[in-house]
């Protein structure tokens, strides 16, 4: 409930290292995470969320989760493991936490498809 | 912290002079009606004086009256007991899209049966249309159910037409006036209907009671079995107290019928007014004026439903939404889908239901609250810098 009263690190990322967006406004949720990345270290992230309170919630303890980590660190976080952090989600909002570690991932993804395309 | 009920179309609370005539029939007046002794004769009593109360409450006759375990019940009994009775006439049902699931899941339970379903499409203000229901009319059509007002919306349906409609034909017409019932008039013959849905606890009655009216001649088969009380219709012991509030909630809110629909009419403009003005990029829900007089039905776009109950909640103030995350499946409310409004929209919808308590201070104090709230979370809206998605559907107004 924390997170979602005082979620932490919202917001976003002028020139993010990456950018990942998942979910549709179908289901409800849509989450962006913003990371600046630095040698291979986590040292920013930002995060916007449409959704419920878990959605929020978990954008918020994912944020908090991966700063400082090296990539490799972050990609190891599971939505699980996100869920456990917050003690725990009912199950019918299982779904909510599966997209914060999900939009992670996809940010990282992104930045290391900028990386390689040299920008 | 203030605290603000704004939630009365889910439940109300039970008026204090109904509460303690219920305590009566709990403590002393406990007969089963169905006895022959005193205690039972007493308790018999008052339940056929309860019934009648009901009945005069909806323009009917106290036998019409077989009493339910609420809602959700009265409206099974009304479509299966209606489609079990009539299997031989035909095997055609029409019904809305914007029904209650009460109505809605029993009707496609028949149609797995082998039943023919029709579901009636609403107009973006919720209302049905009556040259629909008449297209849809088949030689077959043995059952025709549309709910008098919306539970989410508030849209007030064109129920005495259809009535009109439908008069001779030989089609059982049911209408549920969960919602309508003690907000606006409710009487069976004005509106022109055989079977009619009511429940205590939306009219600040008891919960686990409510009635379906059955008008003189229609055929309907009995879902329970036993005992045969409720003239066979309804067997199981009747829940006396329950009933006795629901029959003493039905006097007191016609008596207070037209002070209260004035009172919570003031109140619901106060508050769409103030909505509007304060907050952008707001949609109102439902009809503009063929609404019940409790009902706030507002779109705020960009922001997540659950997340503004939530907020809401922390400061005291309760009310709900059509987001999929309060229902516990992915999909937004049925209703506004209907209605033609995006998913997206649908999602940050947010139902204020008004009730006899309520006080122009409450209004001020939601009024003070939501602009704040919804700054908070479209600050944090991936949806609100860059107006993406969302083109299925626009704001209108």
């Amino acid at each position: 409930m924390d997170h979602f009263t005082n979620p932490r690190n919202v917001g976003e990322i002028a020139e993010a290292s990456g950018v990942g967006e998942v979910g549709n406004p179908t289901c409800g949720d849509i989450m962006r995470i913003y990371l600046d990345i630095e040698d291979n270290i986590i040292k920013d992230v930002k995060f916007k969320t449409f959704g419920c309170g878990a959605a929020v919630a978990t954008s918020s303890m994912v944020t908090e989760m991966v700063k400082g980590k090296t990539i490799e660190e972050a990609l190891q976080i599971s939505n699980k493991a996100v869920a456990e952090a917050l003690d725990g989600l009912p199950p019918a909002k299982m779904h909510c936490s599966n997209l914060a570690a999900d939009a992670l991932h996809e940010a990282i993804k992104d930045y290391v498809a900028k990386q390689q395309s040299g920008k | 912290m203030r605290r603000v009920y704004l939630d009365n179309s889910a439940t109300t609370p039970v008026d204090p002079e109904v509460a303690e005539l219920i305590l009566t029939y709990y403590t002393t007046k406990y007969g089963n009606p169905s006895s022959i002794h005193s205690f039972g004769r007493e308790a018999k009593k008052a339940l056929e004086d309860a019934r009648q109360q009901v009945a005069d409450f909806i323009g009917a006759k106290s036998a019409q009256i077989v009493f339910t375990s609420g809602g959700t019940e009265a409206d099974n009994m009304a479509v299966l007991g209606t489609a079990y009775a009539n299997k031989h006439k035909g095997n055609h049902i029409i019904t809305s899209a914007i029904e209650h699931h009460a109505i809605l899941d029993t009707c496609l339970y028949l149609e797995k049966q082998g039943f023919k379903l029709t579901i009636l499409p609403v107009d973006e203000d919720g209302l049905l249309h009556v040259e629909d229901v008449e297209k849809a009319l088949t030689p077959e059509t043995i059952l025709v159910s549309v709910m008098h007002a919306n539970n989410e919306v508030g849209t007030v349906q064109p129920i005495a037409e259809i009535g009109k409609l439908l008069k001779g034909k030989g089609i059982v017409f049911h209408t549920d006036a969960v919602q309508s019932l003690g907000k606006i008039p409710v009487n069976v013959d004005d509106l022109g209907v055989d079977l009619l849905t009511a429940s205590a606890h939306k009219i600040y009655g008891p919960k686990g009671v409510g009635c379906l009216y059955i008008r003189k001649g229609t055929r309907i088969e009995a879902l329970v079995h036993g005992g045969g009380q409720e003239r066979k219709r309804r067997s199981g012991t009747e829940n006396t107290p329950g009933i006795i509030g629901f029959g003493k909630a039905c006097e007191l809110a016609g008596q207070r019928l037209e002070a209260d629909a004035a009172h919570l009419k003031n109140l619901r403009e106060l508050m769409i007014k103030g909505i509007m003005e304060t907050i952008p990029d707001v949609k109102l829900n439902g009809h503009p004026t063929e609404r019940i007089p409790n009902n706030v039905n507002v779109s705020i776009r960009y922001v997540e439903g659950e997340s503004l109950l939530l907020s809401l909640d922390m400061n005291g103030i309760a009310a709900s939404s059509g987001s999929a995350c309060t229902s516990g499946s992915l999909d937004p409310s049925h209703v506004l889908l209907a209605m033609g409004i995006c998913h997206e929209i649908a999602h940050g919808s947010l139902r204020f239901s008004l009730g006899r308590a309520n006080t122009v201070e409450d209004i001020d104090y939601v009024l003070e609250k939501l602009p704040g709230i919804v700054e908070r979370l479209r600050a944090m809206s991936p949806l609100y810098d860059n107006e993406r998605g969302c083109n299925s559907c626009t704001l209108k107004k």
